[in-house]
């Protein structure tokens, strides 16, 4: 079994710390691939990829690098990841590679692949840098494929590709809603996740609930001096 | 580990270089790698957008490379052409001519006249298709290119051998907003192009994407149906092929081609 520091890093980002909805990161390529499930699984694919490749890279070589150039170091390193990525979906996932276009060289300006490199990579070992690589990568999947299947069910009628509900111009009933194939749906659906995840989960929550005092112990207040 | 200065100015420089070293290699190996497969792809592509445009393949039909390349080998031709006189070329070779990166090129292309299309140069070689059965001409499909709301709309344009009316026109790549000025995909307003007139008794172009819907081809023939929430890429659209197919794009090849069938 895993241990304790490696568990914790693969499991916390899935919805405890999910980088998308408790840390607000990536957002942009969450808005802009997930109008279908096919781009946005590629998309998930080839951040998997990067980020496993990035985190354990930089882990591996987190105690040479100078503290003075770490920044550019990890982006030399993310974005040579990232172009490799790209070049080897226009080799063998061309059609997709079309649709996704240029999000697919915007990877290398998602802040997931950064802030795990700058704030776990470079801190810890590559083992524990893998599962966290992992953990935040199907963290962001989970998300991404949340909003794309209810973006492509409601915004064309079909899941993959594959027709779920007729469409009115084919003859059936369903008229398709035009906003889930605008950005500002994701912006929608996103916000009511992190809603929904936060009153799951409260302690995600960033402003201090206020603090129910029972009143029969408290003693008088002082006037306090402010900070 | 030996003590290390990680910070001295000479270590850094020597760690900066050897990053650079280390990353260049990988993505070097795979551009070179990867190149050919990756130029076939953006080729059979291509053969796949003329095929169907040519109303030679089914929308979602599935053709391995080699079906697809025999295919294309039946019964398309293609053909450089220059731009100025319309005349053939004969020394490109069309499988690896790339007509936009000529188009960039200062040395084999020229700026183009200030147009609504937004069209900045145009090469002074293109290559267009004609497609054939049992040797008589069948269509000829040239490639279009235009600015819409958001981005450049390239495409394809298919007309009869008499070089006027449309048989099929198809956009396979741009930016414009899904659903909206994206919907220039959608091959059920593709098909409303068919069986209309690019050209009116004049000889002028006269197709254009109107606002609203347009009759039926044979009574009006040189509207369009415009696509609602999307007035702007359709004026994009109209005015793309009020250049290409004008004097300064295929104009012309296809007064060439006029004249042949005329003889």
């Amino acid at each position: 079994m895993l241990d304790k520091q490696s568990r914790s890093a693969l499991m916390d980002p899935l919805f405890d710390d999910n980088p998308i909805a408790k840390q607000v990161l990536g957002i942009c390529s969450a808005l802009a691939v997930t109008t279908l499930m096919a781009p946005s699984f590629v998309m998930c694919l080839a951040v998997t990829g990067v980020l496993v490749a990035s985190n354990v890279s930089i882990s591996l070589i987190r105690k040479w690098i100078p503290s003075s150039i770490r920044i550019i170091v990890q982006l030399t390193v993310i974005s040579s990841l990232v172009i490799i990525t790209d070049q080897l979906l226009k080799a063998y996932a061309y059609s997709v590679s079309r649709q996704l276009s240029v999000f697919v060289g915007l990877i290398i300006t998602n802040c997931i692949i950064m802030g795990r490199a700058e704030g776990f990579a470079m801190q810890n070992g590559p083992k524990a840098s893998f599962f966290d690589a992992v953990g935040n990568s199907v963290g962001y999947s989970l998300v991404l494929l949340f909003v794309a299947a209810f973006r492509e069910l409601f915004g064309s009628g079909s899941l993959f590709g594959i027709r779920i509900l007729p469409l009115v111009s084919d003859g059936g009933w369903y008229t398709p809603n035009g906003l889930m194939v605008l950005s500002p749906a994701a912006f929608f659906l996103i916000g009511g996740l992190i809603w929904a995840l936060r009153t799951w989960k409260p302690k995600q929550i960033e402003v201090e609930p206020v603090v129910e005092i029972d009143h029969a112990v408290v003693e008088p207040a002082q006037p306090r001096q402010a900070a | 580990m030996a003590e290390i200065k990680r910070d001295s100015p000479l270590y850094t420089i020597g760690f900066a270089a050897l990053v650079c070293i280390v990353c260049a290699l990988p993505i070097a190996g795979a551009a070179v790698a990867l190149r050919p497969k990756q130029e076939l792809n953006a080729r059979l592509d291509r053969l796949g957008k003329v095929l169907a445009v040519a109303g030679l393949m089914e929308r979602n039909e599935k053709l391995t490379p080699e079906e697809l390349e025999a295919r294309f080998d039946a019964s398309v031709v293609a053909r450089a052409i220059d731009m100025r006189t319309g005349e053939a070329v004969d020394t490109i070779d069309t499988k690896a001519y790339d007509q936009r990166r000529a188009a960039r090129d200062p040395l084999i292309s020229s700026t183009a006249p200030e147009n609504a299309a937004r069209v900045l140069r145009v090469p002074n070689v293109a290559v267009v298709y004609e497609v054939m059965a049992a040797d008589t001409l069948q269509a000829v499909i040239v490639p279009i290119q235009g600015y819409g709301l958001w981005s450049t709309m390239y495409g394809y344009l298919a007309l009869a051998p008499n070089a006027t009316t449309v048989s099929g026109i198809t956009f396979y790549e741009h930016g414009e907003t899904a659903g909206l000025g994206g919907e220039i995909e959608n091959p059920r307003w593709q098909a409303r192009w068919i069986g209309r007139e690019a050209f009116n008794d004049q000889g002028d172009v006269a197709l254009e994407v109107i606002k609203g819907a347009a009759g039926p081809a044979a009574t009006d023939p040189y509207r369009v149906d415009g696509l609602s929430g999307a007035t702007i890429t359709g004026r994009g659209v109209s005015a793309t092929l009020d250049f290409w197919l004008g004097p300064n794009g295929f104009g012309p090849y296809l007064d060439r081609l006029r004249a042949t069938r005329a003889r």
